[in-house]
């Protein structure tokens, strides 16, 4: 029962950080390449679903399960930022009939 | 894929398989609740409520490769080379794995995760409701009807 299975003696934890690190960089790219709102939304969520992978993989390579209660967090925390963002996009787009961010250069300080 | 993707739907779509693959990982790093709360949550709720929002608002297919070739290149390569040094310092860095005495497998099951949770981390975890309900007004607010004509 507590033996060490097979994929962490196979599989070094690098492999995931170096897939973890990918899956960021494309959610970077995503945000700082489109311009439709919900696509750079989903591109977040990318981004956070690349930390969660890191977490669990330590937490597994670790044996510990902080990481995994904490990917639960990022989980909830993720959902209700989605519920709250895409209501703002919704009011956006009532208003000015487009979820394109480069148009919505009307809020200057 | 997401990225890349004129259709929106098309990205949605592909984020989902995302994060089935995603939900694949976790089940071979034995993080079994995890993977299956991922699959509810993310592909379930999330992906459904961006597949909504986005049929819902009728939108337009957005050019990835458009006018402004040098802002994508821009970001491109800034993102390549963040990528590079990532992969290249965190790719060779020794990392210890804990030792075989103290190896227990049955750390993502639900008994060790719920013990965790409801001992170590309740007080976030009451925070997290509160924010949830702050997030459930919020949602309610901005998305009710709007006064006049003007819905839609």
């Amino acid at each position: 029962m507590n033996q060490i299975p097979e994929i962490f003696r196979v599989v070094p934890i690098n492999h995931f950080v170096i897939l973890a690190s990918i899956l960021f960089s494309i959610g970077i790219l995503g945000v700082l390449t489109r311009r439709n709102a919900i696509i750079i939304f989903m591109s977040i969520e990318l981004m956070l679903n690349s930390v969660n992978l890191l977490f669990v993989a330590f937490s597994s390579y670790k044996s510990d399960p902080t990481g995994q209660v904490f990917v639960f967090f990022i989980m909830a925390i993720a959902a209700a930022e989605v519920a709250v963002g895409l209501a703002i996009i919704v009011m956006i787009y009532r208003r000015i009939r487009t979820t394109d961010v480069s148009i919505l250069n009307n809020l200057k300080g | 894929m997401v990225v890349v993707s004129k259709n929106p739907i098309h990205s949605v779509l592909y984020l989902i398989l995302t994060f089935f693959t995603l939900s694949g990982h976790y089940i071979l790093l034995n993080a079994q609740f995890i993977s299956i709360v991922n699959l509810i949550v993310y592909a379930g709720a999330i992906m459904v409520l961006f597949l909504f929002t986005i049929m819902f608002l009728n939108l337009k297919d957005d050019s990835f490769v458009g006018s402004r070739l040098l802002y994508h290149g821009g970001a491109l390569l800034l993102v390549l080379t963040f990528a590079g040094i990532l992969v290249v310092k965190l790719g060779g860095a020794q990392i210890d794995v804990a030792p075989e005495a103290s190896f227990n497998s049955q750390i993502g099951m639900v008994e060790n995760l719920g013990m965790t949770l409801f001992n170590k981390f309740l007080v976030p975890f009451e925070l997290v409701s509160v924010l949830f309900l702050s997030a459930m007004v919020g949602g309610v607010m901005l998305g009710r009807k709007e006064k006049g004509e003007r819905n839609f």
